[in-house]
């Protein structure tokens, strides 16, 4: 199959019609758009339930515009889907599946995934995943009422929620999400340990390979006891089982060991990819090259490792021995010393630089104070006896938004504002941009802020009406508060949607590399042609940040090796 | 049709030539498989882990009337099947079809008796009465050995495909390999389900 | 600054929780300040000027790199002396819990706490047993314990005032003590979600003088000896 190679570089299948470009394609720039698609269109879907749910918390059991009433029923619904969705199917898809797929292959020099089909399956698998999930809301009994995290018992027997097939397909969904990121992970780490371009040594790897990577094999080593716990569950609800019901012998706590160890490597796998994106965006924008390359990989190496110990933090009150709980205290605060690493190392990038504040640093910017505070909040957690305080609160709510949304939309808009004219070959509008950024930036932080006094003041998650406490109502006044700034912080992102459909037409034209960027990736067309390279494979003879090297023509030197003899790559 | 071309020498070590024994699409089988039984490990790592625990700390119950005369044929059966599973490889790689063919077959055909003889002792314990209902135990000796069937299953179907497809299997030897290597992991499993369940 | 937010403390232990509380603000809140503040500078101080490039710094060579490591073991320095001083404030309240004369039994269930107080004779599951619904009285400055069950789901047990929180479990009982230092009526919620009802599962803790305990139990067990 290989000689033929050099001459099917050219005009890529146009031929092939719809189905085949944009449904069936196994070309990862493509599968990498899908998944963008599914993201946006699951995210649209739970900010609506954050509206419903914010609207009846600040004015209890009074009809929802767009929604109508909402009981207690409903509302658990609501937490339980919102938080799915956004973790699950939101922060997952987009951060892995897009940037992953549309990423890897170009940033190591390799033309497609190393298993294009298995790949398409990924997406579909998911694409399964999240109609099951969606379709769960309309079964009789509802979507899931158990919380993000199920516990059971109260996830184990229908009578205790009311919701009978809700659950049930809320695990088949989770199941098959599952099964989709592992067959993704798989083909992550393959194609980037064997398909990279010649001279693209580790040492030499751009930072975001280095986290999508870190990533894959944290979701890839943690997710097979979830798998198990959800199998157990579902082994519960529908065949008998009692692995979770004391009643017949089983172990409640038994699902939030298993959960939880899957819980924490996960919120880092939500949080690698955008590490990485910000860490491109930080170098790029900055002139400047990373500050500490190789201690920013140990650092993340290192806090991957420590994610598998920790898990029990989100257990400190939750009945298991208490004398675990300090030995989790130490592994959990510990984690801060990695995690400040490679912060202090993102500011010293900064330092001696020259800074351009083009739309995807605003948000990598953003994305570095954000994470700082929600990072910090965490410690509160991370001490056992601060968290007898602090768990279940409003206090763990904002600490999460904080680091979640940060990961997921501060780090994810830095991204996508950055490869967006490489994913579709135009800018994406730079005049909405830093609107946009401003306005998320301030309603975030009006909206997710007072969430910490809330939770202080005792306010716990998870309730329908706060008014039903005789000590949260004189604090009513900030969930309201909060509430009307999430209309503002959900409407700003209408902006973006705004930005990105007008961009898709009507946006200036991209070149080959808008930002002066180093890595491979800005070498070919934008956006790329099928195949991604042309004829010839690109080599690669130095490391991703070489931003200002003295004595240089420019203030970039690309890793790409230029001036290739014609031979490259496709000759025997 | 398909872009083959485009995806051919990913990287430089390919063109060396290698293309018969597929050395760099083995390489890659290879590093995907042992990642995904990576995940499969943790999988019933987690599964064990869960079992031993409930067992220490006394909720797990009794394991009477299970059968372990059938359950130690059973793991006789499964470790032949390995090993014809090895000699269906060094078949493959001699391009040796007949031999693979034959090798492949015993293979199938002892998964298949495997699965036989799990029924078996299924329906016997069914009809004693010990369901997956029953509690502790039972929870954990349905789900596990169930999984693990599953597992099994799924072997046979795999080993099946290269069995009618010995053409391509002979042509691309690595595949019978990485079947191997997965089914050996079940195997494994296997070996460890054995005395925990049934002798412990 | 942040205590400020927190409801009044009336517990022997809640000062220490909020001991920790304060540290851990202290310690964060500098970091906040110090992070933040370099950034900020940096951001401000580098932005893009003509004539002006960056410089070609890579952090990799030590004398370099010791600007983000040295204060990273000022972090691992921190993160024990947090761990170190919340250690023994963990043991006080969940591991090493004193002998008390009074024991009451709650038992969550959905969506209520059933309280249960052994009676004159001191011991459960005999006649003289009293169950309260969503009530519990203790006499000021007595420790006392509480054994916690529930009888479907999981619940938690959340007592703002007195900085204790506690899940409780189905299928098996777990001890929490409390001392209250002051006589008043405390609010109950329930901390962990427990189905429809979760919302609004709330119960009060009514703290006594101790004349004044005595006082309800003679009307709640007339013919008591005790
Ligand atoms: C992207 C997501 C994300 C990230 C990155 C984190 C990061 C961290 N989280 Fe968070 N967490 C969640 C998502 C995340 N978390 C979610 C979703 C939940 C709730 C789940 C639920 O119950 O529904 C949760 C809940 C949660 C709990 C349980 C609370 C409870 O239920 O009672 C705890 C407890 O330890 C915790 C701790 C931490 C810690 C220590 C970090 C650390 O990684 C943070 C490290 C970073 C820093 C510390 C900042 C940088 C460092 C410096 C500036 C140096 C100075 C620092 C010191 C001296 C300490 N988290
Ligand atoms: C990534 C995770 C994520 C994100 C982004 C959000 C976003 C928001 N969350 Fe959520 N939240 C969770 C994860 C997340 N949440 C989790 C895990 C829980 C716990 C659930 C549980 O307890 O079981 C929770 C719980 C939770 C609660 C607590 C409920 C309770 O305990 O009773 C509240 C209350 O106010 C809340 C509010 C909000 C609001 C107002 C937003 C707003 O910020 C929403 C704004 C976002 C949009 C309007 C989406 C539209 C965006 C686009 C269309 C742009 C597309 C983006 C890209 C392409 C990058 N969330
Ligand atoms: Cu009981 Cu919540
Ligand atoms: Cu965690």
């Amino acid at each position: 199959m290989t000689p033929a190679l050099a001459t099917a570089a050219a005009p890529p299948h146009q031929a092939a019609g719809f189905w085949r470009t944009y449904v069936v394609s196994t070309d990862h720039k493509t599968i990498a758009k899908q998944y963008l698609t599914l993201g946006l269109v699951m995210a649209l879907i739970g900010g609506y339930l954050a509206y419903v749910m914010r609207w009846q918390l600040a004015y209890p059991d009074t009809s929802v515009p767009g929604f109508g009433f909402v009981g207690p029923e409903t509302y658990n619904t609501l937490v339980t889907m919102h938080g799915t969705i956004m973790v699950f199917f939101v922060a997952m898809p987009i951060l892995l599946g897009t940037f992953g797929n549309f990423l890897i292959p170009l940033m190591i020099g390799a033309r497609d995934m190393a298993f294009p089909k298995l790949n398409a399956l990924s997406f579909w698998l998911l694409a399964t995943g999240s109609l099951v999930l969606v379709v769960s809301f309309f079964v009789p009994g509802g979507a899931a009422a158990a919380g993000w995290t199920g516990y059971p018992p109260l996830s184990a027997r229908a009578e205790y929620t009311g919701v009978e097939w809700g659950l049930n397909l809320w695990l088949l969904a989770h199941a098959i999400e599952f099964a989709a990121f592992l067959l993704g992970g798989v083909n992550f780490l393959t194609t980037a340990i064997t398909m990279r371009a010649h001279g693209l040594t580790p040492g030499r790897l751009p930072l975001m390979i280095w986290q999508l990577l870190t990533a894959s094999v944290l979701f890839l080593l943690s997710v097979g006891p979830l798998i198990a716990g959800a199998i157990m569950l579902l082994m519960d609800r529908i065949a008998g089982t009692g692995f979770f019901l004391p009643d017949r012998g089983g172990e409640p706590l038994l699902w939030q060991h298993l959960f939880w160890f899957f819980g924490h490597p996960e919120v880092y796998v939500v949080l690698l990819p955008p590490l990485g994106a910000v860490l491109e965006v930080l170098s790029v924008f900055s002139r400047k090259p990373i500050f500490g390359y190789r201690l920013i990989i140990g650092g993340t190496l290192a806090a991957g490792a420590l994610s598998f110990i920790v898990w029990a933090h989100h257990m400190f009150v939750s009945g298991m021995d208490p004398r675990l709980a300090m030995p989790f205290s130490i592994t959990t605060i510990l984690i801060s010393v990695p995690f400040a690493l490679i912060m202090f190392a993102m500011i010293a990038t900064l330092w001696r630089g020259s800074i351009r504040f083009e739309t995807p640093m605003l948000w990598a910017l953003g994305f570095v104070a954000m994470f700082i505070t929600g990072g910090l909040t965490g410690i509160f957690n991370g001490s056992a006896p601060a968290d007898i305080y602090i768990a279940n609160t409003y206090f763990v709510v904002a600490h999460f938004h904080y680091t979640l949304f940060a990961a997921v939309f501060f780090g994810g808009f830095a991204g996508l504002y950055f490869w967006y004219p490489k994913m579709f070959g135009r800018m994406l509008g730079d005049r909405l941009g830093p609107l946009h950024f401003w306005l998320t930036l301030v309603f975030f932080n009006l909206t997710f802020f007072p969430m910490h006094w809330l939770g202080l003041a005792g306010m716990v998650r998870r309730i329908a009406d706060p008014t039903q406490y005789e000590m949260l109502v004189p604090y009513q006044y900030l969930n309201v508060f909060v509430t009307v700034s999430s209309l503002g912080l959900i409407v700003a992102q209408g902006i973006f949607l705004l930005n990105f459909f007008l961009s898709l037409v009507r946006g200036r034209m991209a070149p080959a590399n808008p930002w002066q960027a180093a890595t491979l990736e800005w070498t070919t067309s934008s956006p790329p042609p099928h195949g991604n390279w042309g004829p010839a494979l690109p080599e690669v003879e130095r490391g991703a940040y070489d931003y200002s090297f003295p004595g240089a023509a420019q203030d970039w030197l690309p890793q790409r090796r230029l001036a290739v003899p014609a031979i490259a790559g496709g000759q025997e | 049709m398909e872009d083959v071309a485009f995806r051919a020498p990913a990287s430089p070590g390919q063109s060396r030539g290698e293309a018969r024994t597929g050395g760099e699409a083995a390489l890659r089988g290879k590093i995907a498989i042992w990642w995904f039984l990576a995940s499969e490990i943790m999988l019933f790592g987690g599964l064990i882990t869960s079992f031993v625990l409930a067992r220490l700390g006394g909720a797990a119950g009794t394991h009477e009337p299970l059968n372990v005369t059938v359950a130690a044929v059973n793991t006789f059966v499964l470790l032949t099947s390995s090993y014809t599973m090895v000699e269906a490889f060094a078949a493959a790689e001699h391009g040796n079809r007949p031999g693979m063919r034959f090798f492949l077959a015993v293979t199938v055909l002892a998964g298949l008796g495997f699965l036989g003889l799990k029924v078996y002792e299924y329906s016997g314990e069914i009809a004693h009465g010990f369901t997956p209902g029953r509690g502790g135990f039972w929870s954990f000796y349905y789900t596990m050995t169930g999984l693990h069937a599953l597992h099994v299953l799924i072997g046979v179907v795999v080993n099946s495909a290269l069995l009618v497809m010995a053409g391509a299997a002979i042509r691309r030897p690595y595949r019978v390999e990485l079947a191997g290597l997965y089914w050996h992991f079940v195997d494994i499993v296997w070996i460890f389900l054995f005395p925990l369940l049934y002798l412990t | 600054m942040l205590l400020s937010w927190l409801p009044e403390n009336v517990s022997s232990f809640g000062r220490d929780v909020d001991g920790i509380l304060s540290l851990i603000f202290v310690v964060t809140l500098a970091w906040f300040i110090v992070t933040i503040g370099t950034f900020l500078v940096f951001v401000i101080r580098y932005r893009r000027r003509e004539g002006q490039p960056a410089a070609h710094v890579t952090g990799e060579r030590w004398r370099e790199a010791a600007w983000i490591v040295l204060p990273c073991v000022l972090v691992l320095v921190l993160d024990f002396w947090i761990d170190f001083r919340g250690a023994p404030v963990w043991a006080k309240i969940k591991v090493d819990r004193p002998e008390t004369d009074l024991v009451i039994r709650v038992t969550a269930k959905q969506f209520t706490w059933l309280v249960t107080y052994p009676g004159p004779d001191g011991r459960f599951d005999t006649d003289d047993d009293r169950t309260f619904m969503d009530e519990i009285h203790v006499p000021a400055g007595k420790p006392v314990q509480l054994s916690l069950q529930s009888q479907d789901v999981i619940h938690s047990f959340f007592l703002p005032n007195l900085r204790l929180k506690q899940d409780v479990l189905p299928g098996r009982t777990i001890f929490a003590w409390l001392d209250a230092g002051k006589p008043g009526k405390y609010e109950l919620p329930c901390a962990q979600l427990c189905g429809f009802g979760h919302s609004g599962m709330k119960g009060w803790l009514f703290v006594h003088e101790a004349g004044d305990y005595e006082r309800w139990v003679k009307e709640q067990w007339p013919g008591g000896r005790s």
